[in-house]
């Protein structure tokens, strides 16, 4: 059921917007990252890579953990207001999250 | 360590988590349980993900395989990053449908379909029971680890007995804390906050022996880095397609493994702990799998060779003199295993109890008087069996599998197993399309292979499967082999029968959704689970109502009638100025459509529909379509009942008009009797009188023949009158005999314009013609045209007013008819009688008495009629116009 969005956002919705999307791309982003190894032909090189393979994958881990943090610490907010039906005259358009379904 | 020390400490633990859980629950009931719902205690609670497999088998597998053991944690962080995804609509489904497990999710979104349960909950079961016996495995030998190590020599009584014990201690707990009410939300306080001290526990010990191993045996991080790159595992055998597949399998499980779901959405009390668990979950995942590889790359360094790798947790602190360490991690691993077999217990025994022995025992039980509360009793008793049971098959597995197998193996194979919901669940909530047939084909076709390729195999060679199917394949079928299906061969085990499950699942799911066509139930919950952001929640009457215009839609299709409830649902979109889509369920709206539904099924059902489907997560929406149903089908009766009576209507109206047509037609008889007996009885009585004179003796000659004249006279005209009558009756009755013959129309005309001026020659008459154009053939009873012919013209000079009278015949060819007007230059025919004089005995004036009888038009108009033609009145001539209209040809 289409609700009637505006077709422009404040400036905090806009970003909360983004916010979104940036939540919504991180496992893809992160999922690359942690295929990265993959390319790296382990198996094939003489080199030792265990221990190198362990920083890399911790640090990607760090760095999802910290993009999630930041993400979800923007987010939680978003997350209280869908329950409200959207309205044009109101000051904040566009929070609902219905853009998911 | 003496044994009964270590026995001292764990039953002392075990004493902590029953005093948390009974102060958890306590405060729980008493309502002030806002600390006990925290996003720490729910990222907490998650860390049941994390069991003995972790606690112990990380180390093993790290020490076999090396870095493979990260996928199974990395796979998770995926989802939990992505938590806007998939997490939020799954928790928040869960929290609208009051979903009670992964089971009655699927079972849910497909139409409340118990078979869908069933079929989920076995697949549950039987993919949690060697996950639980792997627990009580690690937790018996973690105990023989102790006993073996002590030079007090006391020995471990039995490993199977302390596998029971566990078992019986841990099934005695869940059903104490898991069983002690029914709640409509099924949360259980007291659990999750023991689960979340447990969790605590697990990641002190395993971060304790970790800082141990790296800062107390080893010489730091540099140190450890040199040791790992000098170790057995310093290269990494990494191999793509298990790397892969085994990120996807671990984070298709961790949103699928029925005790997941259980802590993650059924326990979830607010949507927000999934945005702080998103990023907190993962952290507790990295920081559990921090230490694996350094902790495994000393064991492999300074233990003898040959010690199991899986138990290096608690070997190492041991071997070091680290004895109250070595008890922290026995204490952490007793933690991870406890706190998965009490969830998993919880979760599988809802599922097996709401899925399978409640609707059996209660389909048995058909017909027998049963109290309300008697439904209650039974469902906490099957829970508290079912629990027994899960951990009875558990203890059976570990039991006959004899606890050989390696931690990771059996931990993947589940996996593998519970990631066959997947398909059927993500469809479940993204696509509308997905109905319970294809669900149904998936699961089982992906469970079926899952079970042939993995389940059965891993009891070993000569156990559920045997060698020879092994290696020719089921039946002797060579493709069928359960290791490589469709003769590909060459693939790890493990990833074959993902593959392959997941190919096959998916594409029955697809192709079984595609081809088959949902319920009305199915398309319901179709709506609301994918639909689920849409849907404004919150219960308080109208004004924030969570009634989809869509749902609301079907249900009045029902009773209003499809075309009804579209005309009625589309004025009200355009109201709402949303011309084209549905209207929104604005309070107003709602209302309109309650009046309209009350004026079908009465304002207390209306009502009760709407607030049904407004309420959203109560909805019995199988109950409000057998109402919808049965009132369409009083409808159908009452509209039958309509029809009928409008045909009685009909036919009544028929008859009433039947009855004023026999009515008239005596009321014209009569009329048409009186006037010819006045006809008749006006002659008669001149006849009678002057006849009665002529009786008379002495009457003087000349009166006596003027009375015999008189008498003639009336006598003639009694014979005309009375030979018009059977002529107009013999015309009527269309029995006239024709003698058609070809005559010219002139001729004719002049016939009658020749006989006709015997009528009043004392007038002076003119009769304008055009002689070239009456010169045609007509082929026709000439005689009778003659008639009508001599009959207007007589009329014509007989009243005819004008001073000088002139009468014109004009003759004109229209399509297949010879018109013949006759129009005098008198006052003409006032428009009021102009219907009346093709009547009998229409006469327009008494007064120019002239013989007639009043038939001649009235004969005219037959005779025409039987020639196929037709006499009119034409108005607006100039006078009295008459016009014979004749057929060319005669026709049949």
């Amino acid at each position: 059921m289409p609700h009637t969005q505006p077709l422009f956002l404040a400036r905090r919705s806009y970003r909360r917007r983004r916010m979104m999307d940036a939540v919504r791309l991180l496992p893809g982003f992160g999922a690359v990252l942690i295929m990265l190894p993959l390319l790296w032909r382990t198996a094939e090189t003489p080199e030792p890579d265990t221990a190198e393979g362990l920083v890399y994958l911790f640090a990607v881990w760090v760095l999802l953990i910290a993009a999630a943090f930041a993400l979800s610490r923007g987010l939680a907010p978003a997350l209280l207001v869908p329950e409200e039906p959207v309205s044009p005259e109101a000051g904040e358009p566009g929070e609902n999250s219905g853009e998911a379904g | 360590m003496p044994f009964n020390v270590l026995v001292a400490v764990s039953l002392l633990y075990v004493g902590l988590l029953f005093g948390v859980a009974f102060v958890a629950e306590r405060r729980a009931r008493g309502g002030s349980a806002v600390w006990l719902r925290t996003p720490l205690v729910y990222t907490l609670s998650l860390s049941i993900y994390c069991t003995a497999w972790t606690f112990y088998g990380a180390v093993g597998y790290a020490a076999r395989s090396g870095l493979e053991f990260l996928t199974i944690y990395l796979g998770p962080t995926l989802v939990f990053v992505g938590w806007w995804w998939i997490l939020r609509k799954l928790v928040r489904i869960g929290r609208a449908q009051r979903v009670t497990s992964i089971a009655d999710l699927i079972s849910s979104r497909y139409g409340k379909s118990n078979f869908l349960g069933v079929v989920v909950t076995v697949m549950a079961v039987l993919a949690a029971t060697p996950y639980i016996a792997l627990q009580l495995q690690s937790v018996t030998l973690s105990f023989g680890v102790f006993a073996s190590d002590t030079p007090e020599g006391w020995a471990l009584p039995d490993q199977g007995a302390t596998a029971l014990w566990v078992a019986a201690g841990l099934a005695l707990f869940t059903i104490l804390f898991g069983t002690r009410n029914l709640d409509a939300n099924e949360r259980h306080h007291g659990i999750v906050m023991a689960i979340a001290v447990e969790a605590v526990v697990k990641l002190i010990a395993l971060l304790a022996v970790g800082i141990f191993v790296v800062w107390g045996v080893a010489g730091g991080v540099a140190d450890i880095l040199a040791r790992i790159g000098a170790s057995p595992i310093a290269d990494w055998p990494l191999k793509p397609g298990r790397w892969a597949g085994l990120t996807f399998v671990s984070a298709a499980a961790i949103l699928t493994l029925p005790r997941m779901f259980q802590v993650m959405v059924v326990e979830n009390a607010d949507e927000r702990h999934v945005a702080t668990a998103s990023w907190a979950f993962p952290l507790y995942l990295m920081l559990m799998s921090l230490f694996v590889v350094p902790i495994a790359v000393v064991g492999l360094g300074i233990m003898p060779l040959g010690s199991n790798p899986d138990l290096f947790v608690l070997t190492i602190p041991l071997s070091q003199g680290a004895g109250k360490l070595a008890l922290l991690a026995f204490l952490g691993g007793f933690s991870s295993a406890t706190s998965m077999v009490i969830v998993a217990a919880i979760a599988l025994s809802t599922m097996v109890s709401n899925h399978i022995v409640t609707p059996l025992w209660l389909a048995l039980r058909v017909g027998s008087a049963r109290a309300p509360g008697d439904v209650r009793g039974l469902v906490l008793m099957s829970r508290r069996l079912s629990i027994g049971a899960v951990l009875a098959l558990g203890y059976t597995y570990y039991h006959l599998s004899g606890g050989s197998a390696a931690l990771a193996a059996i931990g993947l194979i589940s996996f593998v197993g519970v990631a066959q919901v997947l398909p059927a669940m993500v469809g479940g909530i993204y696509w509308r399309g997905a109905t319970h047939i294809g669900a149904a084909l998936g699961l089982i076709t992906g469970f079926s292979i899952w079970l042939y390729c993995l389940f059965l195999p891993s009891f070993g060679e000569g156990g559920l499967i045997s060698a020879r199917v092994m290696a020719d394949g089921l039946f002797g079928i060579y493709w069928l082999r359960p290791h490589a299906l469709f003769g590909i061969t060459g693939l790890d085990p493990l990833l074959h029968a993902l593959l392959w499950s997941m190919l096959l699942n998916t594409a029955a799911f697809l192709i079984g959704s595609l081809a088959s066509f949902p319920g009305p139930m199915e398309r319901l919950q179709g709506v609301a689970f994918v639909n689920i952001f849409d849907q404004t929640s919150g219960p308080g009457g109208w004004a924030r109502s969570a009634a989809e215009a869509e749902d609301l839609l079907s249900m009045s299709q029902r009773i209003l009638g499809p075309e009804e409830a579209q005309r009625f649902f589309q004025a009200q979109a355009a109201a709402q100025g949303k011309l084209g889509y549905l209207p929104d369920p604005t309070p107003d709206f709602i209302a309109r459509l309650e009046r309209q539904l009350a004026g079908s099924v009465g304002a207390a059902t209306a009502h009760a529909m709407i607030s049904q489907l407004s309420g959203g997560a109560t909805v019995s929406v199988q109950d409000l379509i057998a109402v919808a149903g049965e009132a369409q089908q009083i409808k159908e009766y009452s509209a039958q009942l309509e029809a009928k009576s409008e045909e009685l209507a009909r036919t009544a109206r028929a008859l009433r008009e039947a009855n004023d047509k026999l009515t008239g037609l005596s009321v014209q008889k009569d009329a048409f009797l009186s006037q010819i007996s006045h006809e008749l009885r006006t002659p008669m009585t001149s006849i009678r009188a002057f006849s009665e004179i002529l009786m008379e003796t002495d009457l003087p000659d000349e009166m006596r023949s003027k009375y015999a004249g008189i008498i003639h006279d009336e006598t003639r005209r009694l014979t005309r009158l009375l030979d018009d009558l059977l002529d107009l009756s013999v015309l009527e009755n269309r029995k006239v005999q024709l003698t058609i013959g070809v005559a010219n129309l002139h001729d004719i005309i002049t016939k009658a314009v020749t006989s006709a001026s015997n009528t009043r020659p004392e007038r002076v008459f003119v009769v304008q013609r055009d002689a070239s154009a009456e010169h045609m053939p007509v082929f026709t009873d000439t005689d009778r045209l003659l008639q009508v012919f001599i009959n207007l013209v007589s009329n014509a000079r007989k009243y005819c007013d004008a001073e000088r009278a002139v009468l014109r015949i004009e003759v004109k060819k229209r399509g297949g008819f010879v018109e013949v007007d006759f129009i005098d230059n008198g006052a003409g025919i006032p428009k009021t009688s102009q219907a009346l004089i093709f009547e009998k005995f229409a006469r327009l004036t008494d007064t120019s008495h002239a013989g007639g009888a009043g038939l001649g038009l009235a004969i005219c108009r037959e005779i025409m009629a039987n020639l196929g033609g037709s006499i009119d009145y034409i108005p607006g001539q100039g006078g009295a116009a008459f016009r014979v209209r004749l057929p060319l040809k005669r026709s049949g």
